[in-house]
């Protein structure tokens, strides 16, 4: 079935199969490549992406079930400030190891700190507990997050 | 994607830019350089004609950091700032890009990357600044002693230029054999605390290229179904409803009949077509025992008398002394199999040029193992394989595989079909827990006896599991009169000064493929040394620090003397001895990869209700820390790595299949696990040893010592949440 994504702001016809999760949508036929494959049953955040501004697991979004939303992923998150002060924060404090749960990562701090600015590490703790990073970057990505939130508060 | 592997494209690409100074090492290590119209050299630095200076990285890069710290050690060398050189990854070359403790292999593992790369890449950057300062001595007409090069600007007395300007007149000299190397006071880049990675930027916009990125035109995706436990043969196959998946290209079984092969147009139809094939297996061959049984044998193995005497001990006298001790504390412990678990699903593409080569895109941990795989395949001469390094989304050793396994199978894979599309081998998250390598299981026993003033009169120390390192090429270097070092590491070498050790190897039966997992024989040994070292402290009435100590007394023993120092550092870091109320403390230390590692773990909580990790404080020894932030975040990674497999994960076999499937089930350490953790480096002249494994084997046994501190609950089975103690 042929159907219109608004994604990143910028509209694409895509003809896929009913039941084709976004996150294939997203990476094979849009061939945007910053969203991961990490497990594929929403249990470890590598796939996330936003609708509407709000953090999903794109490998359990059915891609026919998006089409009136505006999808944003980590190529494009950097416009929005909260975006950018999260990747300038990532950058400052060297958060990444190899890398690859790192734009979920982000995409799910986003999702935070568009909710709550100024989030306590329980917060942080609570929100982020479904991104898994297997480098254990965790510390990092709790300082990271309060950072971008002083960035923001400047 | 352009396609720019191989030495002669590289080259191309380079002269196009005009001319080119490279500097690297010739098949017998010599120092060499060239200008850009060779077509035989491949080098470590090359600097274009407009001054740009690209680092050539022989290490792969899955987050521990060569991507950053080799060109450090160029720009260091060279005189230039961070912004001032790029990194590009090394094609295969086992001559010239080999792992200089591997061998003729090109390969990164067992921590070496920056160990071995050390004085060679500023050796090369040190060349390269030789080369450009007498380029501009002639040049200029002055002393090449009064020319400096700071922040890439070449500068004697009042005249001053960039590199850029000397490029051409250098690439004309020759290399010198022995160039001054930097003392350690000059350093500006190497220990510098602001020197920041050079891949966080790309990693965090969607830009990095892992080898999961790869889109070739015209590319099929490729999934392999497997039989459900290793060794079952693919008889044949029906696709008939695989055929109702829109996208779905065909099936062949594998050559090796390992499996059948599943293609189509893109990864969700693979991964249905797959779902949906029909499989005749023979499964006569294949492995049936549980894991149950496993455990049996390697308890078994415990029992009876050791196959190999390691230490060459003399087991009777040190049985009898134990015997006659006034103190005896025995301990049995067991480690299941582990799943590496990279966050990045292995895969790989390959594909044949119009030319018949063959080009494989992999985040490439040993390039030599597939290289060679391939010239047998493929029946091809090396010069026409070339393997296209991408980043890699970690590996934890799981992409070390000595046999290239994934490599192999996408070749496989890509062998059968008329070679006219590439293809994209893509594993998901099931088949690495299902389908992998793992961990091998391992039991230990050990007896110690105390005489009546607390000191140890005997050690006897028997260790039983499946050897990572027998059937592998490795075996030369790593198997000696039958014994696999990495079997006992961390027991055999350890700095520990112990009266009366005997250590005994059983090697047990093929149970499943098995694989060094970060840290390797240190991820039990270190547990087994550690969690003994505090319980016989503790039969002897002696502060856990102290006993330590005391087997490490030796002052003329450097090796004491480090792992000493980073215990003491540790110590003075985390406050020890005073836990806040309700807490408790437990320490590790050891030594692994040529660096120490010590840690103190904080819990609070109750093993029932759920213990509570508050803090970890790590002190870390490992000479002379090139990034020490990125050592920092390799003992914080190399922490909750090891403290994550121990809390709750497993692999378990039933009739042979692995029981577990995805993350639900193989539980990754999450965010809120582990509450803090504080890291601090000994300062130190020593050349850099390894940062990648060494703060792992602490980590599990200073948990386990703290949650003994707190409550008396001693865990010798693993996982923990198997055996009495559960996490908040």
């Amino acid at each position: 079935m042929a159907l219109t994504l608004k994604l990143n702001g910028e509209t694409h016809t895509v003809d896929a199969e009913p039941g084709t999760p976004l996150l294939w949508v997203i990476r094979d036929e849009l061939k945007l490549t910053g969203t991961k494959f990490g497990c594929g049953v929403a249990s470890c955040g590598a796939c996330t992406v936003h609708l509407n501004g709000e953090p999903v697991r794109s490998c359990q979004t059915y891609f026919e079930d998006v089409e009136d939303a505006e999808i944003t992923t980590i190529e494009a998150v950097g416009d929005d400030k909260i975006g950018a002060a999260v990747q300038q924060a990532w950058v400052e404090l060297d958060v990444v190891q190899c890398g690859y749960c790192q734009s979920g990562q982000i995409m799910s701090a986003v999702g935070l700190l568009s909710e709550n600015s100024t989030p306590s590490i329980e917060e942080i703790d609570d929100y982020m507990h479904g991104n898994a990073c297997r480098c254990a970057t965790y510390q990092r990505i709790r300082a990271g997050i309060q950072r971008a939130s002083e960035i923001l508060e400047a | 994607m352009t396609l720019n592997t191989s030495r002669r494209g590289f080259l191309k690409g380079a002269a196009a830019a005009g001319a080119v100074l490279l500097v690297g090492a010739r098949p017998d290590g010599a120092l060499a350089a060239a200008s850009s119209d060779t077509t035989q050299f491949n080098p470590f630095v090359k600097i274009d004609a407009d001054g740009t200076v690209t680092a050539i990285v022989k290490h792969f890069e899955k987050g521990q950091g060569p991507a950053t710290g080799l060109p450090t050690l160029i720009a260091e060398e060279i005189g230039l700032t961070m912004d001032q050189i790029e990194y590009e990854f090394a094609p295969s070359n086992p001559q010239v890009y080999n792992n200089l403790l591997f061998g003729p292999f090109q390969g990164t593992g067992g921590s070496t990357a920056m160990a071995n790369s050390w004085m060679q890449y500023r050796q090369a950057g040190a060349a390269a600044r030789e080369m450009l300062i007498n380029a501009a001595a002639q040049s200029w007409g002055v002393d090449a002693s009064g020319i400096t090069i700071e922040e890439g600007i070449v500068t004697a007395g009042d005249k001053s230029a960039p590199i850029a300007e000397f490029v051409a007149a250098a690439s004309q000299l020759e290399a010198p054999a022995e160039p001054r190397l930097k003392d350690p006071s000059e350093f500006r880049l190497i220990g510098n605390e602001t020197v920041r990675r050079k891949d966080s930027a790309i990693k965090g916009n969607g830009q990095a290229m892992y080898a999961m990125d790869v889109h070739l035109p015209n590319q099929m995706v490729a999934m392999i179904k497997r039989p459900e436990s290793k060794g079952g043969i693919a008889n044949s196959f029906d696709d008939s409803a695989s055929k109702e998946v829109k996208g779905y290209i065909s099936a062949a079984v594998l050559p090796n009949q390992a499996g059948v092969a599943v293609y189509a147009e893109n990864t969700w139809a693979a991964i249905q077509a797959r779902d949906a094939l029909e499989v005749d297996w023979d499964m006569a061959g294949s492995e049936t025992r549980d894991s149950d049984q496993i455990k049996a044998e390697i308890m078994a193995a415990l029992d009876a008398e050791a196959t190999y005497n390691v230490n060459k001990a003399d087991v009777a006298a040190v049985s009898a002394a134990i015997d006659g001790a006034d103190t005896v504390v025995e301990k049995t412990f067991y480690f299941p199999l582990l799943a590496h678990a990279p966050m990045e699903p292995l895969n790989c593409t390959i594909e044949q040029t119009a030319e018949g080569d063959i080009v494989l895109h992999d985040g490439a941990q040993m390039p030599t193992g597939p290289h060679m795989a391939y010239q047998q395949i493929f029946q091809l001469p090396p010069e026409k394989i070339h393997i296209k390094t991408m980043l890699a989304g970690g590996s934890f050793g799981r992409r070390a595989t000595p046999d290239a396994d994934y490599q192999v199978e996408a070749a496989l894979a890509f062998v059968v079909t008329d070679r006219s599309r590439p293809v994209k081998l893509v594993w998901t998250r099931e088949d690495d827990i299902r389908s992998g390598y793992y961990r091998p299981a391992f039991g230990h026993r050990v007896r110690v006896g105390l005489d009546a003033d607390g000191k140890i009169v005997g050690w006897q120390h028997q260790v039983a599991g499946q050897s990572v390192i027998k059937g592998t090429p490795f075996e030369a270097v790593a198997v000696h009169d039958g014994v696999d070092h990495s079997s006992v590491e961390g027991i055999a070498d350890s700095p520990y000064d112990i009266p009366g050790m005997a250590l005994g190897l059983t090697d047990t039966p093929k149970a499943t493929t098995v694989l060094w997992w970060r840290s390797v024989g240190h991820t039990h040994t270190g547990y087994v040394m550690e969690t003994m070292m505090d319980t016989v402290a503790e039969a002897a009435g002696r502060d856990p620090v102290e006993f330590r100590l005391s087997h490490l007394a030796d002052t003329n023993n450097a090796d004491q003397q480090r792992k000493a120092e980073v215990l003491k550092l540790a110590v003075e870091k985390a406050g020890w001895g005073n836990a806040t109320a309700g807490r408790a403390q437990g320490i590790a230390v050891h030594k692994s990869f040529g660096s120490y590692a010590a840690q103190v773990v904080e819990v609070s909580g109750d093993p029932e209700n759920g213990i509570k990790i508050e803090k970890v404080t790590c002190a870390v020894d490992c000479g002379i820390a090139v990034n020490p932030d990125v050592v920092r975040a390799q003992m914080e990674g190399g922490i909750g790595y090891g403290i994550g497999h121990v809390m709750r994960d497993q692999i378990t076999l039933t009739q042979g299949a692995v029981d577990q499937y995805n993350f639900p089930d193989y539980e990754p350490l999450r965010i809120g696990d582990i509450a803090e953790i504080d890291v601090h480096i000994v300062p130190s002249a020593e050349a850099p040893t390894g940062v990648g494994e060494p703060g792992t084997p602490p980590s599990a046994p200073a948990l386990a010592n703290a949650i003994r501190a707190l409550s008396g609950v001693k865990v010798t089975t693993l996982p923990m949440v198997e055996n009495g103690v559960s996490f908040v």
